[in-house]
């Protein structure tokens, strides 16, 4: 990230005051270039001003975060979604995740945490709290093996490599990037390039395996 | 559609469609087939149950009623869809051109049965003919979700994908002994030889009925199954989307509430951290806030829970816990609870650190939980003497039930305790 230039970030969010709240926290580290309270202003305005990441929760009136991600992802590819809530049912991080956002923190995360994920996000990295790192092995723990493994290409976004596995678990227990890298002595680019690629599957797993996953979650 | 003023179907769709209020369309969420039964009832405001005891009773009556009910589903609309199937058929041009080989099929299964002169049978021939016809043309062109449907019965129908073998050699085995009772039917039914008792005609018609539960049977058994968890499924759902509107609104007074308390810092945080929980057990867990802690915990991640919850309440440190898996308590995990909740009180109560993290996984051997602070820290070798006690009892409660503790820690980069111990097992 060019230190001359700090991320132009949108908010959109349907509490006001958490809106502020954020405003606040974020302070001088990043320019907030504008803020939304439902999917469609947030549409517009995204589109108008092209933001470098947007912060958007999971949960919101007129379709969700969901619905800003697809409706923006296809007009301007450049600009990367953060997801935050507070209210996680894994089912719709995943599901927002799997449209397309580079990460997902909970809102409790604190002032310099939040500006750390948002100039990661901003500068192409994915962005895992322990909450999405657990849901995340908690999906792929409860794949059924039953399902017989076709033998293409698509075997791949479907298993999480051993080392992913580890990165994923030091993430659900709290450590950072630096901690991660310390830990199984691999540079912090080797931990950032297994999130990036953990997402990457997430986003391309057949859709059947993490689907039936989520529903089974719900019945549950 | 060629067929289409043949059978009863197409005209009679189209006379309930005018009579009714509003456009008839198959129904989406009171459907078993295709919603055809579901679409009527709700046009004629009749129970659908009873619209679908006369459509089985059609069906049952000379075969059209089948033939009727594929006519209905490519002819209307799925509900929120304008489009119907056979709009779509129109221009699916080999499904077409499979539907006129149909045509000559047909001739040759009348010239065969005619031979056999098994003349209920060609009577139900036509309709044989055209509901697979329809039926072939549904396939090729319904949408995404109905074509999901209709592969996965069939693959159910065929037993395919399960259990491979066995049952598929068990299917074999229901279908020739139907193939069989099939045949003693026709045979007793038409076979003029036979004493001309009235119970005949009776008799055929009990091997006829036989070979088709021998065949279709279990298949019906799993569909009324499937159905039924269906729709508790989404009776469920409902309860659950009205649960979240009504916390949304209380969602906005604990809002108020802390706006009042603004100047209090940790007032505020406590009161929305207590609430956030409260909120999200309600609304994911479907415990009304409150109820839990009254009887303990029944599951690790309950457990993990409430460890979160008493300790943010009594010591003003926020918990983040994250769970992956869950497992019924037993001796050993309780042990286990205790000892993390130990370890999570400790370094609430002694790192300076603002947050702790517990991660709890599940595996197929062990249980695993790490509790994590980027408090003070402390040199592991010389363990003042007030908190060797504590380290003891979550050592020494670990290896009393064939666990591990192990304690990392350096002064100045936080602790994290790990704790595991092995699964009992045969356990899920």
């Amino acid at each position: 990230m060019n230190p001359a230039r700090v991320p132009r970030v949108f908010l959109v969010d349907d509490h006001h005051l958490f809106r502020s709240g954020v405003r606040s926290e974020l302070g001088d580290a990043v320019e907030v270039v504008g803020e939304a309270d439902e999917v469609p202003a947030a549409i517009e305005l995204i589109s108008e001003r092209v933001p470098d990441v947007v912060l958007l929760d999971v949960h919101l009136p007129g379709g969700g975060g969901r619905a800003v991600i697809e409706a923006i992802k296809p007009i301007h590819p450049t600009v990367r979604f953060l997801a935050l809530s507070v209210s996680d049912a894994p089912e719709d991080v995943i599901a927002v995740i799997r449209a397309g956002a580079r990460g997902y923190v909970t809102k409790t995360i604190s002032g310099p945490e939040l500006v750390d994920a948002v100039v990661r996000v901003a500068s192409g990295d994915a962005v895992f709290s322990p909450r999405l790192a657990g849901f995340v092995l908690d999906a792929y723990a409860s794949l059924p093996d039953d399902i017989e493994r076709p033998s293409s290409l698509d075997v791949e976004p479907d298993h999480l490599s051993p080392r992913e596995h580890e990165v994923l678990r030091l993430i659900a227990r709290g450590y950072t990037y630096k901690e991660i890298a310390r830990e199984l002595t691999i540079s912090v680019k080797t931990v950032e390039s297994h999130v990036s690629a953990v997402l990457r599957k997430l986003q391309l797993s057949t859709r059947h395996q993490l689907t039936r996953w989520a529903a089974e979650r719900r019945l549950i | 559609m060629r067929w289409g003023p043949r059978g009863d179907g197409p005209g009679y769709e189209r006379h309930r469609r005018h009579a009714g209020r509003g456009r008839l369309h198959r129904s989406r969420d009171d459907r078993i087939i295709a919603g055809v039964a579901g679409g009527l009832a709700r046009q004629l405001g009749r129970d659908v149950t009873v619209v679908r005891i006369v459509l089985v009773l059609l069906a049952l009556a000379g075969g059209y009623g089948v033939a009727g009910y594929v006519v209905a589903w490519l002819l209307l609309p799925a509900e929120g869809s304008s489009e119907t199937i056979a709009a779509r058929a129109t221009s699916d041009r080999r499904g077409i051109a499979l539907v006129l080989s149909l045509v000559p099929a047909l001739v040759l299964l009348l010239i065969v049965l005619s031979a056999l002169r098994a003349s209920f049978l060609t009577s139900l021939a036509l309709p044989i003919v055209v509901s697979a016809a329809g039926l072939v043309l549904i396939y090729r062109n319904a949408e995404e979700d109905e074509r999901a449907w209709l592969s996965s019965t069939l693959d159910a129908l065929l037993q395919r994908g399960s259990e491979q073998d066995r049952s598929r050699r068990a299917f074999t085995v229901r279908l020739a002994s139907g193939c069989v009772l099939l045949a003693a039917g026709c045979f007793v039914i038409d076979d003029g030889s036979l004493s001309k008792s009235p119970l005949r005609p009776l008799g055929g018609a009990l091997f006829v009925l036989a070979a088709t539960v021998v065949v279709l049977g279990p298949w019906w058994l799993r569909l009324a199954r499937d159905l039924v968890s269906e729709r508790q499924a989404r009776i469920r759902a409902e309860e659950r989307a009205d649960m979240a509107a009504r916390v949304h609104d209380s969602v906005l007074q604990t809002l108020a509430m802390i706006q009042r308390s603004a100047n209090q810092p940790q007032e505020v945080a406590k009161l929305a951290r207590a609430q956030e929980r409260e909120l999200r057990t309600w609304l994911f867990e479907g415990r009304a806030p409150g109820s839990f802690g009254t009887e303990g915990p029944a599951t690790l991640a309950a457990g993990v829970e409430q460890i979160e919850r008493e300790i943010e309440a009594a010591h003003g440190v926020a918990v983040d816990a994250v769970t992956v898996g869950d497992a019924p308590l037993d001796d050993e995990l309780s042990a286990l609870l205790a000892a993390g909740r130990e370890a999570t009180v400790n370094a609430a109560k002694w790192s300076g650190a603002t947050s702790v993290s517990i991660y709890l996984e599940v595996e197929a051997r062990r249980v695993c939980m790490y509790i994590r602070d980027r408090g003070s820290g402390f040199d592991t070798n010389s363990i003042a003497g007030d908190r060797r006690g504590i380290t003891e009892s979550i050592r020494g409660r670990m290896q009393r039930h064939g666990g591990v503790a192990v304690i990392r820690s350096a002064p100045g980069s936080g602790t994290e305790v790990e704790l595991s111990v092995p699964r009992r097992s045969g356990r899920g």
